[in-house]
């Protein structure tokens, strides 16, 4: 499985507010909170983001809330996968959970600067820079995690394990 | 070789002898809580898993908080929504609108337990450790899989222990402490572990103090903050709970990832300035930065002690005139003794608005908003930007005392100078 698409670059400890702002959880429609994707740090990226697009974080991506809005607000608005350097535990869990690619690899921001072409390849666990050429190892995803994205998500890959 | 709390209460729950630190487990859970924030989308999830019914009504825990009253018509819906579920699913332990923040009335309306497994759609859930129980934060999806099956899985967590000794100064409290330690810990230094803290500051800490150093411990990344129960614990909870419990401690020889002693002697009121948790100075570094609102309140320090801390240094004086003060406290109970006792009238003469217990400004997203170029203070838990509103505003967070004296002075001012 390939995902090609241009970088949006951010720092360190993007957390959930900016996101998607705290204001926002009484929604219940993921199309809605898509609609204010990354509005808490960057409000152009709604209106510019294209469809695969992928979201490059620091360290300990997704800090703050429990939110399930971000994840769903950021794979909603289009977006391919995320990859940071680190992840706040319930970003990740929730990420995995409604069926968002969340990658780890420690160097991305080195390697990758803001809209370069990348395609991330899943299957070798090689990401490649198009703009640059360079070849960026990622840490593989366990393997409970892949089935669960494979199924589309934790409700999915529940329904088709049945009870556990 | 010893278990740390965290290991020993998630190993009993999975129904293990001695799962330790890395293991993934699956684990019963004994409560699930979800609230106005996040819990449609926990009822879409069990709804999705095709279960038409929650695995145990007693055990699940709804609560209006955030939005309280509704602010807007899709609030609303959310809570005539969460009230429908409720019915639906016999589930009695709905706290609606006006009873307060959850966090607070988890542990106030008997639903905590040392040595018991909660989840919580949201991400404080982490302050019931205050009683030994293991208590963390998860998403809408992960508390519909526990609302279904009763259990989800669970990494057991490493942790660390923060042992600490020496007695705070006046007016240094619980809340400095934490901030102190979210310093030296910084924002992700505890991702995926357990804060356990003891020692005789702990030991010598009121059980509200407790509640607000674990409800803190998610600001550095930790899946929970834990304090042993003992006998404050326990008398605690006598009146609010009268179910049997397995207290659980941690042996003498648990093994840590890191063991972190602090010495509070001297330690000075703290302030974690803008726009992160870690980014904390001694208030006395801090020059004549004004403030145009101050909010004390919210599941961090919204209890009747803060209050207390709040009108011994208000009462008989008057808030500065360029400064709103906005009070709320955590719970319908803490309002209720607040007013017996006279705080609420003396905070309300001094000029200060007060509110329904709610999560309130906390968040942004209901009363209190700050305008762009605006400066927030405030006794709650994040300073992210735009937390509480615009995102050219700035929040600044602080104990009690600090809000309460800078709320005369407009600026951010040191509670031991008066
Ligand atoms: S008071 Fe603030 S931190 Fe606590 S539950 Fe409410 S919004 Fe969250």
């Amino acid at each position: 499985m390939k995902i090609v698409g241009n970088v949006w670059k951010y720092g360190d400890d993007i957390n959930t507010d900016n996101i998607i702002p705290g204001r926002y959880m009484e929604l219940t429609d993921p199309q809605e909170m898509a609609k204010h994707a990354m509005e808490g740090i960057d409000p152009k990226f709604v209106k510019e983001i294209k469809k695969n697009d992928i979201i490059v974080g620091g360290n300990n991506f997704g800090c703050g809330s429990s939110r399930e809005h971000a994840p769903l607000a950021l794979k909603y608005a289009g977006v391919g996968c995320v990859i940071a350097e680190s992840y706040a535990r319930i970003f990740y869990r929730n990420a995995i959970n409604i069926g968002l690619l969340a990658l780890e690899c420690p160097e991305i921001t080195l390697k990758v600067k803001e809209a370069d072409l990348i395609e991330v390849n899943l299957t070798e666990g090689i990401i490649l820079n198009k703009t640059t050429g360079e070849r960026i190892e990622f840490i593989p995803l366990p393997e409970f995690m892949l089935e669960v994205l494979n199924s589309g998500g934790i409700v999915p890959y529940l329904k088709k394990v049945g009870d556990w | 070789m010893g278990y740390t709390i965290s290991e020993k209460i998630l190993s009993h729950a999975a129904g293990l002898q001695d799962a330790k630190a890395g293991e993934i487990v699956k684990a019963k859970v004994d409560l699930v809580m979800i609230n106005d924030a996040t819990g449609v989308l926990a009822t879409q999830a069990l709804k999705d898993l095709g279960k038409s019914k929650v695995w145990d009504p007693e055990k699940v825990v709804i609560v209006n908080d955030h939005f309280a009253p509704a602010c807007t018509i899709q609030a609303a819906k959310v809570h005539k929504e969460l009230r429908a579920f409720a019915k639906d699913q016999n589930i009695r332990h709905l706290y609606d609108v006006g009873e307060g923040v959850c966090h607070q009335l988890i542990p106030e309306k008997g639903h905590v337990k040392p040595g018991i497994v909660i989840v919580g759609a949201d991400s404080h859930t982490c302050t019931y450790g205050a009683f030994g129980c293991f208590a963390t934060g998860v998403g809408s999806t992960d508390a519909g899989v526990a609302l279904a099956f009763g259990k989800n899985w669970f990494k057991i967590p490493e942790s660390i222990k923060i042992e600490i000794t020496g007695k705070l100064k006046e007016k240094v409290t619980p809340k400095d402490i934490i901030l102190m330690i979210a310093q030296k810990i910084g924002v992700s230094g505890a991702t995926y572990m357990s804060l356990e803290f003891t020692g005789e500051t702990i030991r010598d800490m009121s059980v509200s103090g407790r509640m607000t150093l674990c409800n803190m411990a998610i600001e550095m990344g930790a899946k929970s903050g834990l304090v042993e129960p003992d006998d404050k614990t326990y008398a605690w909870l006598k009146s609010k709970t009268s179910g049997v419990y397995q207290p659980v401690m941690a042996d003498e020889d648990a093994k840590y990832k890191k063991i972190l002693k602090l010495q509070v002697d001297d330690l000075e009121p703290q302030i974690a300035c803008p726009h992160n948790v870690d980014n904390v100075k001694p208030v006395s570094n801090l020059k004549d930065v004004k403030v145009n609102q101050i909010f004390v309140g919210s599941c961090t320090n919204g209890r009747l002690e803060d209050l207390e801390q709040v009108n011994s240094v208000i009462k008989g004086h008057k808030i500065h005139k360029e400064v709103r003060m906005i009070v709320v406290p955590a719970s319908k109970t803490i309002f209720k003794e607040a007013l017996r006792k006279g705080i609420i009238s003396d905070l309300s003469d001094a000029g200060a608005i007060i509110s329904n217990p709610s999560c309130a400004t906390c968040f942004g997203g209901s009363i209190g908003i700050l305008a762009p170029g605006e400066v927030g203070l405030t006794t709650s838990n994040r300073n992210f930007r735009g937390r509480q509103g615009s995102l050219d505003s700035e929040v600044y967070l602080c104990s009690p005392y600090v809000a309460a004296v800078s709320a005369l002075t407009g600026k951010i001012s040191d509670p031991r100078e008066i």
